[in-house]
């Protein structure tokens, strides 16, 4: 890793930690990107499909020749279940929504969804989202919040 | 193509003796249990088994050296629940070539006693680590889940049609003493038990137990040798999708059992009309819809009321999930095991809920959630 740490808060001791990712060297210039507050993925340079989750070939032809760019950021939601029994971390949100997100370029992400309560008549599908950056652990997770239509 | 060289049978096919809560077996001890009584159907003795297949935990090696066999062939394919479908078919590719005459493929599970059992929590090195156990993701019910949200929206299937699967293999269930929950239940049931994952509720979730079977796959040329009619395997299929559920190619189908379905059914030279008996794997009410549309037996969208309407129940015109399915007769975790056996027992007409004499049977695995699929064709007669 050639960034720099972020400074880490005292952790809470109370709540058990959420789940952290951690990056391999594939996968690091997304969680860059994401430090950055870009939500950086892949596409292929010969037959230009983009994609997600990170890897070093084109999952559409097999080319090898792939670079990264910035994604719009924005989103439509996809489906989703609302979680009432928490994962580790999670005890204070449930029930939560656990999402899946199409992004405008295409591919699909799984998140969770934040400024919106987490409910079947707020969560509708297909309601444009656009990302937002939690801070966890060492980390900036992308996540996703409601954004107005056209943005 | 000549059916003594080629053609393969399942010869003996048994489950542990009870199923449920077992603190008193390993999963180890489970899958030897399974693993006697299925040798034994078939009239054997372990020195007769040449070959072993099971899942990485405990593995084949631990099987065969805790049984005391020697194989020539081994399989330790661990692609989740389905994982015993496709034993059976890269077993019956094994025996047409020859590595193998006699395969023993087990399954053993302490589900719900948790007694020696392998974590499954992915690395947080891995993908799934990366871009999904951040979310809060909790095992199966939090992630096999996730479609069924965008068929309903696409579909139209409501929450009723949902919760009517539940109903419909509660009724199959109900015939079936070894079933874990027999009594009747009714849409209204399932609608007010408690939410796990919306839109799902307890009841549209499996059971979590304890328990094991294996399988005796042979050379149908021994038809006849056994002590029950052989149950031949006449296509078999297999299909791997997606390592995460957010990377399934379309919500609202399984791309998986469809691919793996059309293999085993061009293999068998069949068409879904000529199906007597069906198995889909149900981890999740969700799913036999997701399997009748995918093997063609109903067009898309129209799984749901295909069942809410009757047809998949005791009496109906397709009879699905006749032992009670994962919602009510067992499911140890990689139930697939369980499918299968059914499917044997309702060829052999030895089911506890006995179809009208099924000349063809077929088993549709899922593995993971939605990862991964096996496509059984069994039969009475050789193709």
């Amino acid at each position: 890793m050639t960034a720099p740490l972020p400074d880490k808060t005292v952790p809470d001791k109370t709540v058990p930690a959420k789940a952290v990712p951690v990056p391999t060297p594939e996968t690091q210039p997304f969680w860059d990107g994401c430090a950055a507050g870009e939500l950086r993925i892949q596409r292929c340079t010969d037959c230009s499909t983009p994609y997600f989750y990170p890897r070093p070939v084109c999952p559409a032809c097999g080319s090898t020749r792939v670079e990264w760019f910035t994604a719009s950021g924005r989103a439509s939601l996809y489906s989703y279940v609302i979680n009432h029994r928490p994962a580790r971390g999670f005890e204070n949100e449930a029930p939560y929504a656990i999402a899946v997100v199409q992004l405008a370029e295409g591919p699909r992400m799984m998140t969770n969804l934040t400024g919106v309560p987490n409910t079947p008549d707020d969560l509708v599908l297909d309601m444009p989202l656009r990302v937002v950056f939690e801070q966890r652990g060492d980390v900036s997770l992308p996540v996703f919040t409601p954004a107005e239509e056209g943005r | 193509m000549s059916r003594g060289q080629r053609g393969v049978i399942i010869a003996g096919a048994a489950e542990t003796n009870e199923l449920g809560k077992l603190p008193g077996y390993s999963t180890l001890g489970l899958h030897i249990e399974g693993a006697l009584n299925a040798v034994a159907d078939a009239g054997l003795t372990l020195r007769d088994i040449d070959g072993i297949a099971t899942v990485s935990a405990p593995g084949p090696v631990q099987v065969a050296h805790a049984l005391g066999i020697t194989p020539d062939w081994i399989d330790g394919t661990s692609v989740g629940g389905t994982s015993f479908l496709l034993h059976v078919r890269h077993a019956a590719a094994a025996i047409r070539a020859g590595y193998a005459r006699t395969i023993l493929i087990t399954h053993g599970e302490s589900g719900r006693s948790r007694v020696d059992v392998a974590r499954m929590a992915p690395a947080p090195t891995s993908p799934a680590g990366q871009f999904e156990t951040p979310y809060g993701t909790l095992g199966p019910t939090t992630t096999f889940t996730i479609p069924a949200l965008r068929y309903m929206k696409e579909y139209g299937l409501t929450h009723e049609q949902l919760a009517y699967v539940a109903v419909a293999q509660r009724r199959w269930a109900a015939k079936n003493p070894r079933a874990t929950f027999r009594d009747p239940i009714t849409v209204d049931d399932v609608l007010a038990s408690r939410m796990v994952a919306y839109p799902f509720h307890l009841l549209e979730c499996c059971l979590v137990t304890d328990g094991g079977g294996a399988l005796v796959v042979t050379s149908a040329d021994r038809a006849g040798e056994f002590p029950h009619p052989a149950v031949h395997v006449l296509g078999t299929g297999e299909s791997s999708e997606t390592p995460m559920i957010s990377q399934m190619v379309d919500f609202t189908e399984s791309q998986a059992f469809r691919l793996a379905g059309q293999a085993a059914f061009a293999e068998a030279g069949i068409a879904a009309s000529d199906v007597g008996h069906l198995m889909v794997y149900d981890a999740f009410a969700h799913v036999p819809i997701y399997g009748l549309e995918a093997l063609g037996f109903v067009a898309k969208g129209e799984g749901g009321p295909f069942i809410a309407d009757g047809n998949t129940e005791p009496g109906g015109r397709l009879p699905l999930n006749t032992n009670g399915g994962g919602l009510s007769y067992t499911h140890t975790g990689m139930y697939g095991m369980f499918a299968i056996q059914e499917g044997v027992r309702q060829i052999r007409g030895e089911a506890a809920a006995q179809v009208e004499g099924p000349d063809i049977s077929v088993i549709v695995g899922n593995g993971g959630m939605f990862s991964t699929s096996g496509v059984l064709v069994l039969g009475r007669q050789p193709r």
